[in-house]
């Protein structure tokens, strides 16, 4: 395990982003999203999420995929190539993490996203331990444990100091790469760090919800449930809680035209929204609960029936940000278990 | 507070009862104390679940035109939320024999998101003590002034006075908030340098992720198809592009909703990234105060707005730019 003062993390974003770009959770008009680093910004610990999550460097909300050019009767296509640089990713938390396999098994599976395959290739993620996790957090429901968040190098932050682990090839030679600026140390001293996070986790309010009325093969069961009447109708139908969530996958492509020139990119799209997977036919969601509904099965459902994962991490953004309180905790505990009245 | 919310369940219990409407559109309580969601109660005993506390933030009125389509609709309304509702009268999105309308007493909603930004983590409980709050946390327990967590919507709050209703709880209404400085953020805008300005508005704007929330809370964006929804516009974008389109998205609606906006505040509120979008709205309509005369969308269900009316007094659009805006 190595060590580094944490009022001496800028020395280590320095090193790191000499070379390469360095995303991490920066503040910006007075949110805190993942930015690129440059030399002075702080990294302030104490920030539990962005409000997007980490999904938003490897899929970008936005990103072009190609162009097209047209000069009198010359028509160009310029694709654009996926990254080919090395990055390093900082301040990941262990549910974006967590987020991130989810998000492995849509876009790594056959066919595989050049795009997103391209940015895990590239990019070393270090993960921070959550020192301080919210009354809105419910990740260990998904068996995760926030102080060993996993990932290329995982950090802890223990008192004065932030304790470095590289569990990949790719955290090891990052880790190399800055040795100058760390210290060893002994495996045991992010312990007690990690056992007061741990007490915390245990008082979280949604730390015992339980998912058993989830998983695979629930379709029929819950698909027709009345409680989807009453759920949904509440909710706005916007994209609050698809946008921030670290593994809605769902995306659009469209072109943007401006004079002679066109660009394909592809974009986040929202269940939520009327003309989501728009068709010849129209949308086969014409109604707000069967958007509504979409969402959660997935999440819940449809995901664990084709990768046996969930692909809620309960990161609990979407509860802090719904405009209107409606979230997957409520739906979860609608359709019943134990400790969930 | 609690007072109220007492009363309220058992009125609106009485009013299932009595006929008088077949439900209530109120706030449920959420999975916190914090986040209360906008519901229906559809029986006397349901009526008994509802809240009303110091986190009833959202603004009831648009859900209006929905669900008060069919039957006798009861709702309850804040001081702000009456002009969005006499907005909607007036633009007939919903018929006024269909609701009966609850005027309930506020004395400003708290942001649970302003005491978070005051480092408090963790909340478990938050009890008003007179002007203060007891916040609880995992960590400990705090005291803040109500004050500094109020939504910005109250900060600025211009009315405690009901502009429609049929019944009020508890029976004394409110009076304007003559002194409200909501437009004091405007004016230190207008005194910046257009460079300045455009770096504070590039900075907010470029946050926004094209969730839409803004749009669907606005109780004054009622079009049954938004043109950015509608893939034949030419327009519909779900994503920002470039930074133009992150620009013209906020710029068009709130172009779209001048006159008509009441000032409720519901955008800003429902931002995941707090941009204050109220401020686009607020320009609007001091430009209209300024150029046809005080105006308030919404005090009343029967005025003409003052940009689809025609008056021979009405400014000409040479004004502008004799006033020499940068």
């Amino acid at each position: 395990m190595k060590k580094l003062a944490v009022k001496d993390l800028n020395k280590f974003f320095d090193a790191i982003s000499a070379d390469q770009l360095l995303y991490m959770p920066l503040e910006k008009g007075g949110s805190v999203n993942y930015g690129i680093y440059s030399r002075g910004d702080k990294y302030d610990p104490t920030v539990l999420h962005t409000v997007k999550s980490v999904k938003d460097v490897f899929f970008p909300q936005c990103e072009s995929m190609a162009s097209f050019v047209t000069a009198g009767k010359k028509f160009e296509v310029a694709p654009i190539a996926p990254v080919d640089q090395s990055f390093t990713v900082f301040g990941v938390r262990a549910c974006d993490v967590r987020g991130m396999e989810a998000l492995d098994k849509v876009f790594l599976s056959d066919p595989v996203d050049s795009y997103y395959a391209a940015r895990r290739a590239h990019g070393t993620v270090i993960s921070v331990a959550c020192s301080a996790p919210e009354e809105t957090c419910f990740c260990t429901a998904f068996g995760i444990d926030p102080t060993n968040p996993g990932a290329d190098i995982q950090a802890v932050i223990a008192g004065e100091d932030i304790l470095f682990s590289a569990n990949t090839e790719k955290g090891i030679a990052l880790l190399d790469k800055v040795a100058d600026l760390l210290s060893d140390t002994d495996d045991s001293a992010a312990d007690d760090a990690k056992a007061s996070i741990k007490e915390i986790l245990n008082k979280l309010p949604l730390a015992d919800i339980d998912l058993s009325a989830w998983g695979e093969g629930k379709t029929e069961e819950l698909f027709d449930r009345p409680e989807w009447d009453e759920l949904c109708k509440s909710c706005l139908g916007c994209g609050t809680c698809t946008y921030v969530c670290p593994t809605c996958q769902c995306y659009d492509i469209r072109d943007y035209k401006v004079g002679d020139k066109t660009t394909r990119y592809r974009c986040w799209d929202s269940c939520m929204y009327s003309d989501f997977t728009m068709a010849a036919h129209g949308t086969n969601r014409p109604d707000k609960k069967q958007r509504f509904r979409q969402r959660f099965m997935h999440k819940l459902v449809y995901f664990p029936d084709r990768y046996g994962m969930f692909s809620c991490v309960g990161c609990g953004r979407c509860v802090a940000k719904c405009p209107v309180s409606m979230n997957i905790v409520k739906v979860i505990k609608a359709m019943g278990g134990k400790n969930n009245g | 507070m609690q007072e109220i919310e007492k009363t309220l369940r058992s009125r609106c219990a009485e009013l299932i009862n009595n006929g008088t409407c077949d439900k209530v559109i109120a706030w449920d309580r959420g999975e916190f104390f914090y986040d209360n969601s906008p519901a229906t109660f559809a029986c006397a005993d349901c009526a008994q679940k509802l809240v009303y506390d110091c986190f009833c933030g959202a603004n009831l009125s648009k859900y209006l035109i929905q669900y008060a389509k069919e039957g006798k609709t009861a709702v309850l309304l804040k001081p702000c939320d009456t002009y969005s509702f006499n907005q909607l009268l007036t633009e007939h999105r919903i018929s006024r024999e269909n609701i009966y309308v609850i005027g309930v007493g506020c004395d400003g909603m708290v942001d649970i998101d302003k005491i978070r930004a005051m480092g408090i983590k963790g909340i478990t409980a938050v009890k008003e003590d007179g002007e203060d709050l007891v916040v609880s946390t995992l960590y400990g327990e705090k005291t803040v002034k109500k004050a500094d967590c109020l939504l910005e919507k109250c900060v600025s709050c211009k009315s405690k006075k009901h502009y429609v209703f049929d019944e009020l709880i508890p029976e004394a209404d409110g009076e304007d908030v003559k002194e409200n400085g909501r437009f004091d953020m405007v004016e230190k805008l207008e005194a910046m340098t257009a460079e300045e300005r455009f770096e504070f508005w590039q900075e907010q704007l470029s946050k926004c992720i094209r969730c839409n929330a803004c749009r669907n809370a606005c109780p004054a964006c009622t079009c049954r198809k938004c043109v950015f929804d509608n893939p034949h516009s030419g327009v519909a974008s779900k994503a920002n592009a470039d930074s133009f389109e992150e620009k013209m998205f906020h710029i068009v609606r709130a172009f779209h909703v001048a006159g008509r906006c009441t000032d409720c505040g519901e955008c800003s509120r429902v931002c995941p990234q707090n941009i204050p979008l109220h401020l686009l709205n607020r320009k609007f309509i001091k430009e209209i105060n300024e150029f046809y005369g005080e105006y308030q969308a919404g005090e009343t269900a029967d005025q003409r707005g003052p940009l689809v009316n025609y008056t021979t007094e009405d400014a000409e659009p040479t004004a502008v730019s004799d006033r020499g805006d940068n």
